[in-house]
């Protein structure tokens, strides 16, 4: 039996799609459980991804990991789990590690891949510039899974959804505020992604880069210097040092493609570069590249990709 | 304030990554160590802040042999009181988190602090693990830490934004860009660095639960298509109808 854990306070979101997909694949049955209320409608769009039980927590905000924790270890003893996934999302690496301990239970962390006919499970290393194959020396074991690693894949089937608890104490932890900026999506989720580095000047120039993402229905990112000099925010930095994403679509706009800048973001499947030397790096990693200055560059750019997606409808 | 911060070397960043041994192992030839840069920039430092602000002790701990005393010496030359290491090769997270585990147990540490990831293995894995064995609560990637007596204040990632906690030490706390600033060590620290205590541990009996079977580079890019920078159409068209991306 596989157990696979879902955070599923604001729906389901791709990634839990995709785990449920990996674990589906793994082979054997799928048990889904998850804490917060969403309603059982949707957590049996699950059957669709091959779950078929969901075991439902809903007294848990999910806020506390300890709880988390306990919550998981409960559902993987009540199913017999061998297998238990995670997305190796904010939640999954709060938790997954804990878990481990807890079951004694061997954790393949950020895998990218089903296992390979030898058992082992390959996963990023040294920041994306190799894969290590990954032996779990115990029978039972953890996965947590890279978002956009596998495709979620729908075969219409239904499951049950179940109401389940785990005696979790008091929360150890007191959230005092939330900030969410809103309708804005998630980096380390997004498929398609406009970045840009110290080649725009400057922070007032960043419009033409959120108009290319607008139009593209993009999440922004930047170099490391530009978060550091105040231009964006610390969230937005990608790179060996900020955050590593894996999108189908990267664009870069006057970055010069540095080695810590290409660790975080060489899992991307598709590279467009703009930049004004032809020299840069940055090519040396791109799919498609543009020798151009980003200021003329991404305004035509979002104009030709406005252009397509009005034809489309 | 007694704190204990996490320390891994990791490889320079531009280093060559390469394997040996049938892909079995990382070449360390011409590999130059640094300490893993969450470690150093961030865990570390906000460290060495709450104790100038409020008094107490930092303490840094390494699993690893010998060859990581340079990597030691150069976190203590940044302000570290002493430091401690585990005289063990790193085999796995679990094996790691347990080593520190089991000697921070008992020492009524406030704050166990940590790199939010090692930049080689890339796991965030070792913080929580510690947390789960000493039973302690563990904010997991936190941008921004405060300590008022016994009530510790984090900022923490979570997906899509920030939020702001309130927990009670002690606590295991991973650390991330937000918290810190680099600090470049001094003539000063680095002298007064080489007298400080250095205490080597024997490793605890532990048996690592994973282990890296093998390595692979990834395929070589195939050369950048070129596009006209007049045509954008064109890309456009490309990424839809070859790489299918939109
Ligand atoms: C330990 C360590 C960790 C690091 N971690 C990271 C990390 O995580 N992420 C990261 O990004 N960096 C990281 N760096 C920094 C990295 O080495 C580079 O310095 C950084 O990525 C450069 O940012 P940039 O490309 O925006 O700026 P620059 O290197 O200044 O490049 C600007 C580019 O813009 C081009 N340009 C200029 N004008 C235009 C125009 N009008 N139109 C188009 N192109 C133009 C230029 O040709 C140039 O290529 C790290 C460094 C170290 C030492
Ligand atoms: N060998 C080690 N010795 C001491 N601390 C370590 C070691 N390896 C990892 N850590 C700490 O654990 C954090 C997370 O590491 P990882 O789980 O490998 O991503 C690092 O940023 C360090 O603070």
């Amino acid at each position: 039996m596989n157990l696979v854990y879902i955070n599923s306070a604001n729906g389901l979101s791709k990634a839990a799609l995709e785990t449920v997909t990996y674990a589906k694949k793994l082979g054997g049955d799928v048990a889904v459980v998850t804490n917060g209320a969403a309603d059982a409608a949707t957590l049996t769009t699950l059957g669709n991804y091959g779950a078929s039980v969901v075991l439902q927590d809903n007294t848990l905000d999910g806020q506390d990991h300890g709880q988390l924790v306990q919550l998981v270890a409960a559902a993987a003893q009540k199913v017999g789990a061998q297998t238990i996934i995670f997305s190796h999302d904010l939640i999954g690496k709060a938790v997954a590690p804990r878990l481990s301990v807890r079951l004694k239970a061997g954790l393949v962390a950020g895998a990218v891949a089903l296992p390979e006919a030898n058992g082992n499970i390959k996963v990023n290393v040294f920041s994306g510039k190799a894969f290590g194959y990954v032996q779990v020396k115990t029978s039972q074991r953890i996965i947590s899974l890279l978002p956009n690693s596998i495709q979620p894949e729908n075969n219409a089937s239904s499951c049950s959804v179940e109401a389940f608890s785990a005696q979790a104490g008091a929360s150890a932890i007191k959230v005092l505020a939330t900030k969410k900026p809103e309708g804005a999506i998630p980096l380390p989720e997004a498929e398609l992604v406009v970045s840009a580095g110290r080649g725009l000047k400057g922070p007032e120039n960043w419009g033409i880069v959120e108009d290319l993402a607008n139009a593209l229905g993009a999440a922004t990112a930047c170099s490391r210097p530009v978060a550091d000099i105040g231009w964006r925010p610390h969230h937005e930095h990608v790179g060996q040092t900020g955050v590593a994403i894996r999108p189908n679509l990267y664009i870069a706009a006057g970055i010069s493609g540095a080695i810590q800048h290409l660790a975080g973001v060489n899992g991307s499947k598709v590279i467009v570069v703009i930049n004004t030397d032809a020299e840069a790096p940055f090519f040396k990693a791109a799919d498609y590249g543009i020798v151009g200055d980003a200021f003329e560059i991404l305004p035509r750019f979002t104009e030709a990709v406005k252009k397509f997606k009005a034809a489309q409808h | 304030m007694n704190i204990l911060v996490c320390i891994s070397k990791a490889p320079d960043t531009t280093s060559k990554i390469a394997f040996t041994n049938g892909d079995t192992q990382f070449d360390e030839n011409g590999v130059q160590y640094i300490v893993n840069p969450y470690d150093e920039w961030y865990a570390l430092v906000r460290a060495l802040e709450l104790k100038e602000a409020q008094g107490g002790n930092v303490t840094i701990i390494t699993v690893g042999s010998a060859s990581d005393d340079a990597v030691i010496r150069k976190a203590l030359a940044i302000g570290a009181d002493d430091a401690v290491r585990i005289d063990a090769t790193a085999q796995d997270a679990y094996y790691t988190a347990m080593q520190i585990s089991e000697y921070a147990k008992g020492k009524g540490f406030d704050l166990i602090l940590t790199g939010k990831e090692t930049i080689d293995y890339n796991g965030s894995q070792v913080a929580g693990m510690i947390a789960e064995a000493l039973e302690l609560p563990y904010i997991s990637i936190a941008t921004k830490l405060d300590v008022n007596g016994s009530t510790v204040k984090c900022e923490r990632e979570i997906v899509g934004g920030v939020q702001e906690v309130e927990v009670a030490t002690p606590v295991v706390i991973s650390c991330a860009k937000g918290m810190a600033e680099q600090r470049i060590p001094n003539m000063r620290g680095i002298m007064a660095a080489r007298t400080k205590p250095l205490n080597v541990v024997a490793p605890a009996a532990i048996d690592a639960l994973t282990s890296y079977a093998s390595y692979s580079m990834p395929a070589a890019k195939s050369s950048v298509k070129l596009i006209d920078p007049n045509n954008l159409d064109e890309l456009v068209t490309l990424l839809h109808n070859e790489a299918k991306v939109i």
